[in-house]
């Protein structure tokens, strides 16, 4: 029971963190390669807290408003640059904050943060507790996605330009996605600090950032319950490929090749085919 | 003294970073393809500098065939991977090219072993001794002078010759180009051809100053060249070429006099981030 407890409170993060990322570039069109920095900032806020024998609760939302603090100042910078240079000044933060936490005494430097005291819910409150924000946050996508807001998203998304002319106020709607994005990366932070009891520099790196990436494409960008199927799918895929152990990573690249050369629409384009093909013969 | 110093160890950093960020910056000028995988050929190129060195005893002999043969690889990298995504977002391509990178890193794990591999007898372990207390070793001084002929090579080849300048037509305006009568496609081959010759031989240099090569060697190839290009302009040759004079050199000296504060990657970023809130268009990008 432990086995599983663990595995669905891992599935139940990656989903929080995964549509954390949809909520920035799926509705809004920013991509980001440096999502996991939001997460370590969450996670080295709550593992701090929890140090300071603060109670888990009060941790989530410190971790909330710090990532999205940050998440603000990227999205400034993203109101001056634009796709592939927003692409790499994404990639730039992940970075900056890696080097910047290395070096620093009071995060535990190379080495982390660990023996993180546990939460007062015990292993199957926290669970709960997981799949409780991950599916709160599940909701709220789908109800900004099928409100005004959702439409204004789409339009940026779709071109910039043409919606600003439209009198939208591109650069708010911007920083609101990535003060939304980012908070949610944050408050999926702490419950990773919590679910490990450990954070490192290297947990929050460009690796896990095209990990979270990944999970959103291969989801299908912008699909609220695409992205959630692939992030529950994908984040315990490690688990699942087991059998092919020294080849898992490899196995993991050529999947994701694969969807990109074939169906880079994802899951979602891809059920919505199959969902067409079968309404067209009956 | 020291300042000298440092200052030798970022133009030669430079001048390997310039040798892998130029491919990049020729794939992206062309197709608009941020080409992560680029960095695998740079391991490749490495991993074949090495294993021809054991077997022939040779250096150049291995720089050459390494370069031929990444080259072949790299077009097929094109014809494979990249030309089917070229109508797709251009998102789609980054994250198949990085894919690929991962996949790749993996076979040559799988291939050759996690530890790398060495130099059984190591060439050009020489120093010069250019003043008092002040050395360059052998292969420090290959690197420079190998970049500096190859890129003198490129622009002699994309200015006087007859190729150099339909590629260089289809790189300003593919459609006007291809009225011309130029083929196009040909061109992209030999772009990739060229680009990801070069990467091979900063991996056969990078291979010769470490004396090792390992599955890893690309990770920071991949990501710091992408920022190098992008500072320099996307798509931007002189602009790339600065770019990676300019990381090389703040490395090296960032490393010494703030890297207490942040490591050697971060500063690269660092740098880049402040570049492009001053100027968003890059060093020498065009508005």
């Amino acid at each position: 029971m432990a086995y599983e407890i663990t595995l669905v409170t891992t599935m139940a993060i990656s989903i929080l963190f995964a549509l954390s990322l949809n909520f920035i570039t799926g509705f809004c069109g920013q991509i980001s390669l440096g999502h996991a920095a939001f997460m370590g900032v969450g996670a080295y806020t709550s593992a701090i807290m929890m140090k300071a024998d603060i109670p888990f609760l009060l941790t989530i939302p410190a971790a909330a408003i710090l990532a999205g603090i940050l998440g603000l100042l990227v999205g400034f910078a993203s109101l001056r640059v634009r796709h592939d240079f927003l692409a790499i000044t994404t990639m730039g933060v992940v970075f900056l904050f890696v080097g910047i936490v290395r070096q620093q005494e009071f995060l535990g430097g190379e080495i982390g943060i660990s023996g993180i005291r546990g939460s007062s819910f015990g292993r199957l409150g926290f669970m709960a507790i997981c799949l409780g924000l991950a599916g709160a946050f599940a909701a709220f996508s789908l109800l900004i996605k099928r409100s005004w807001m959702g439409y204004v998203f789409d339009s940026i998304a779709d071109n910039e330009d043409v919606s600003r002319i439209l009198g939208i106020d591109v650069s708010k709607y911007k920083l609101i996605a990535f003060v939304v994005g980012t908070s949610a990366a944050g408050i999926a932070g702490a419950l990773y600090a919590q679910h490990f009891r450990f954070v490192g520099p290297d947990s929050f790196g460009f690796v896990e950032s095209i990990t979270v990436l990944a999970m959103v494409i291969v989801g299908g960008i912008g699909s609220v319950w695409g992205v959630a199927v692939a992030a529950a799918f994908l984040s315990v895929m490690p688990l699942l490929f087991q059998f092919v152990n020294d080849f898992k990573i490899l196995a993991y690249g050529a999947l994701l090749f694969a969807m990109m050369r074939w169906a880079p629409d994802g899951l979602a384009g891809i059920v919505a085919r199959s969902m067409k093909k079968l309404r067209g013969r009956s | 003294m020291l300042y000298l110093e440092l200052l030798f160890q970022g133009i030669v950093q430079g001048s390997i970073y310039a040798l892998i960020a130029l491919g990049l910056t020729l794939v992206y000028g062309l197709l608009r393809i941020l080409h992560v995988a680029h960095a695998a050929l740079f391991t490749l190129g490495g991993y074949l500098g090495v294993i021809i060195t054991n077997a022939t005893g040779s250096l150049a002999l291995a720089t050459v065939i390494s370069m031929v043969v990444v080259g072949f690889v790299g077009m097929a990298v094109y014809k494979l991977a990249y030309e089917p995504l070229l109508s797709k977002p251009p998102f789609i391509a980054l994250i198949a090219s990085i894919a690929l990178f991962i996949a790749s890193e993996e076979i040559f794990r799988i291939i050759f072993g996690p530890y790398g591999l060495s130099y059984t007898t190591p060439p050009l372990q020489g120093y010069f001794v250019l003043f008092d207390g002040f050395f360059l070793k052998h292969g420090e001084a290959l690197v420079i002078v190998l970049s500096v002929v190859m890129l003198a090579a490129l622009g002699w080849f994309s200015t006087k010759t007859r190729l150099g300048v339909s590629w260089r037509a289809t790189v300003t305006d593919p459609d006007m180009a291809s009225a011309f009568g130029i083929n196009t496609q040909n061109v992209r081959y030999m772009n990739f051809f060229i680009g990801s010759a070069l990467a091979a031989a900063a991996g056969v240099l990078v291979a010769l100053l470490n004396n090792l090569v390992e599955p890893s060697m690309g990770s920071v190839a991949s990501y710091k060249a992408l920022a190098i290009i992008v500072l320099g302009g996307l798509g931007s040759i002189r602009g790339t070429l600065i770019a990676a004079m300019a990381i090389g050199i703040i490395e090296s000296f960032g490393t010494i006099y703030i890297g207490h504060l942040l490591d050697r990657d971060a500063l690269a970023f660092a740098f880049l981030i402040v570049v492009l809130m001053l100027r968003p268009q890059g060093l020498l990008g065009a508005k």
